[in-house]
């Protein structure tokens, strides 16, 4: 009889599919996990903390470096929370804007996504065909703001620059675009035999664990609850178009695939419509007073990120700073439910698994 | 060629060690040559398919001297080696890993005239010393003490496991056609039609049996840079880990000039293109091979373990199997 024992290995920080530095301390029994426990905390700032000493302007660019794949909707959370809070009306040109900033950074961060699960998945070619469409949002979003990833774009009562000239038909050609390369992406992967081996089924969970768990986003939708936040609480201007949510049948990371997949091309549509409806002239600022001060109480926003549900919960004391402000950040609750989903399988499922919750580890740490 | 027969069969002496060097040289520096711009054309080619250049900046516009510059960075680099690593093994592992590799070539014939040994076994010796390299593997992720390592030496274990059997009776099939163990016979068997049109399912098994062979996507699973991060070598540095990137290349060129000899006719021309020189009919076939194994590599996802020995046994064995079956009958009643 050959003496067995378990393995404990040790995934991450410095792993390379761990998308960032996350540790993950396996119990392995040959390939097979027993037992999976993440620890988390390596890209820990504090951002809460630090925010309580901040002016409300001064904490947007902290916001931009959580998750760095859609500063965009990051930037949104924080001025749609002072401006309900202070009861705040944004220019229609704004509004305009930050929605078209929001869904070209959705799709730049499903790219990402999409490039990345790939390569984890163990080809690289995709990667660098979700890398090129997505320099071309990052151009885009440059030449708004002057800057390619921390954007720091919006401000308390609309955004800080208004779009170049001939800025908006840059976009408007950038989408017919963008719908050729998305059917070119699935051409080169969907329906590839070993990738569908190595995703149906895997990472498995039903309606009923997804809303235990408080799973949000495409991690939700999958398991075929129709649930976004543009569609059911539409902040901003998103009551004014017309898309679906794409939803799975299975819960799987298939199911995951897809969704992400039909929800850049939903992101498409919006941003068609964004940019027909664009209002001529108009200003990007409201009326904001010289120092934003807040009135005493509280307020809990969310809206939809690429990731999940993102809300920000501010605690005013009538100050300039925050007397308390907390994030609800969704890859933080979307890897609650990691350990459940990776008991029993093995090491190679371990990486489709992670990869497909598409987390970011500077919104995990916070 | 008969001089060269008469050599080896000579006692091994001082007199003749001098003669052994000497013809072996040419071949070594052909292969090392052929390693060093595989390397290059491969990550030409992977940068053609990926929307970028590859190397273009060491040794001119295309990159020429990029190799030999990561190969010269490699001696330089420290030999580092964990402490709790096996001394002896951890040694060992890069040897055992690439003398094989080497000792392979020497059943290749490229032409008529360029061999080296023409024996009778040689397709049998050819799979016989390709299997030891696994060792090597499981060698170095034992010896590594390194559980990514270790599991990564397991994988290519089983990976050798699964894969040399179906790989051996896919051959099966050519053996009974031409009705040799004899490479050059083999070759000359094809001179009207290559064995890719009498062998179809046999190559075809044979084709995804040297894949994972070679150890490379989408079965590079003892690798598996994502999930192993890079697997059995994980814990080598230096010139130890040149000898087992040199070992899978100088594979890569033995698994595919053994394609090109057993399934595309070797040297033969294509009927009426007779004028073109032998050698280089071999040298079409063998790139086009050579670059098929890095298209593979551009496009495909890597398998899971289990649905790789899946594979093997239920789905490449027994193909092989009815494959034997096949070209034995079609042996009786037509040839």
């Amino acid at each position: 009889m050959i003496r067995t024992e378990e393995m404990l290995l040790n995934v991450g920080p410095q792993h390379p599919s761990t998308h960032g530095v996350f540790r993950l301390v396996v119990k392995v029994d040959g390939e097979i996990i027993k037992e999976a426990t993440p620890v988390i905390g390596y890209l820990h700032r504090g951002t809460e903390k630090l925010a309580e000493d901040l002016q409300y302007t001064q904490i947007i660019p902290y916001t931009d470096r959580m998750d760095y794949l859609s500063a965009m909707t990051n930037n949104y959370v924080i001025c749609h929370a002072v401006e309900t809070l202070m009861d705040l009306e944004v220019p229609e040109r704004a509004e305009y804007l930050r929605v078209i900033a929001m869904e070209l950074g959705r799709i730049a961060s499903h790219l990402v996504w999409y490039g990345t699960y790939l390569m984890d998945i163990g080809t690289t070619s995709p990667f660098l065909y979700a890398f090129r469409e997505r320099e071309m949002i990052i151009n885009l979003l440059n030449e708004l703001c002057g800057a390619r990833l921390t954007f720091n774009y919006m401000r308390i009562g609309g955004v800080k620059w208004d779009a170049p000239d001939g800025w908006i038909d840059k976009v408007r050609d950038f989408i017919p675009y963008m719908r050729e390369q998305v059917k070119g992406y699935h051409e080169l992967v969907t329906g590839n035999e070993i990738f569908l081996n190595r995703v149906k089924g895997v990472g498995q969970y039903t309606q009923e664990e997804a809303i235990q768990y408080s799973l949000s986003g495409a991690n939700l939708r999958c398991t075929g609850i129709p649930y976004d936040l543009r569609k059911e609480q539409p902040y901003s201007i998103y009551d004014r178009f017309d898309f679906h949510v794409p939803v799975g049948e299975t819960g799987d990371a298939w199911s995951r695939y897809l969704c992400r997949m039909s929800e850049m091309e939903e992101s498409l549509k919006i941003l068609e419509q964004a940019v027909d409806q664009f209002p001529e002239g108009g200003k990007t600022m409201g009326k904001v007073p010289r120092i934003i001060k807040p009135p005493k109480g509280e307020v809990y926003v969310r809206i939809e990120s690429p990731r999940g549900e993102i809300g920000c919960y501010i605690a005013s004391d009538g100050k300039k700073t925050p007397y308390r402000l907390k994030f609800r950040r969704p890859s933080f609750y979307n890897l609650q439910i990691l350990p459940k989903l990776l008991e029993g399988e093995n090491m190679a499922n371990l990486i489709a698994i992670l990869g497909g919750v598409d987390i970011v580890l500077g919104e995990v740490d916070g | 060629m008969k001089w060269m027969n008469e050599l080896l069969a000579s006692e091994p002496a001082s007199s003749n060690l001098f003669t052994f060097i000497l013809i072996t040289m040419p071949l070594l520096s052909i292969v090392l040559g052929f390693v060093t711009y595989a390397i290059l054309a491969e990550r030409k080619v992977l940068g053609y398919m990926q929307l970028r250049y590859g190397p273009n900046r060491t040794g001119g516009r295309f990159g020429l001297l990029q190799t030999v510059a990561d190969v010269l960075k490699l001696l330089i680099k420290e030999d580092t080696r964990p402490k709790q690593a096996d001394r002896a093994l951890f040694w060992l592992a890069p040897v055992i890993a690439f003398v094989p590799s080497f000792m392979v070539l020497a059943a290749i014939p490229f032409t008529e005239s360029i061999l080296f040994a023409d024996f009778g076994v040689g397709l049998l010796y050819f799979i016989a010393i390709s299997g030891i390299s696994t060792l090597g593997m499981l060698t170095a992720g034992w010896a590594s003490n390194n559980k990514y390592a270790l599991m990564g030496g397991m994988r290519s274990a089983a990976q050798m496991i699964s894969y040399e059997i179906p790989l051996l009776m896919s051959l099966i099939g050519v053996v009974l056609f031409a009705g040799s163990l004899n490479l050059v016979e083999i070759v000359e068997q094809q001179q009207y039609v290559p064995y890719i049109l009498l062998q179809p399912i046999g190559f075809i098994i044979f084709f995804i049996s040297a894949t994972a062979e070679l150890n490379r996507i989408p079965f590079d699973l003892p690798e598996a840079e994502s999930e192993l991060i890079a697997g059995y070598h994980v814990e080598y540095s230096g010139f130890r880990f040149a000898f087992f990137m040199l070992s899978e290349y100088v594979y890569l060129f033995a698994m595919s000039a053994l394609i090109t000899v057993l399934f595309l006719g070797g040297w033969n021309p294509i009927p009426g293109l007779g004028f073109i020189p032998d050698f280089i009919w071999f040298g079409i076939k063998f790139s086009i091979v050579v670059y098929v194994f890095m298209w593979i590599r551009a496009t495909w996802p890597r398998l899971r373990a289990d649905q790789l020995m899946e594979f093997g046994w239920k789905i490449l064995l027994p193909a092989a199997m009815a494959n034997i079956f096949l070209s034995a009958i079609l042996k009786e009643l037509f040839f």
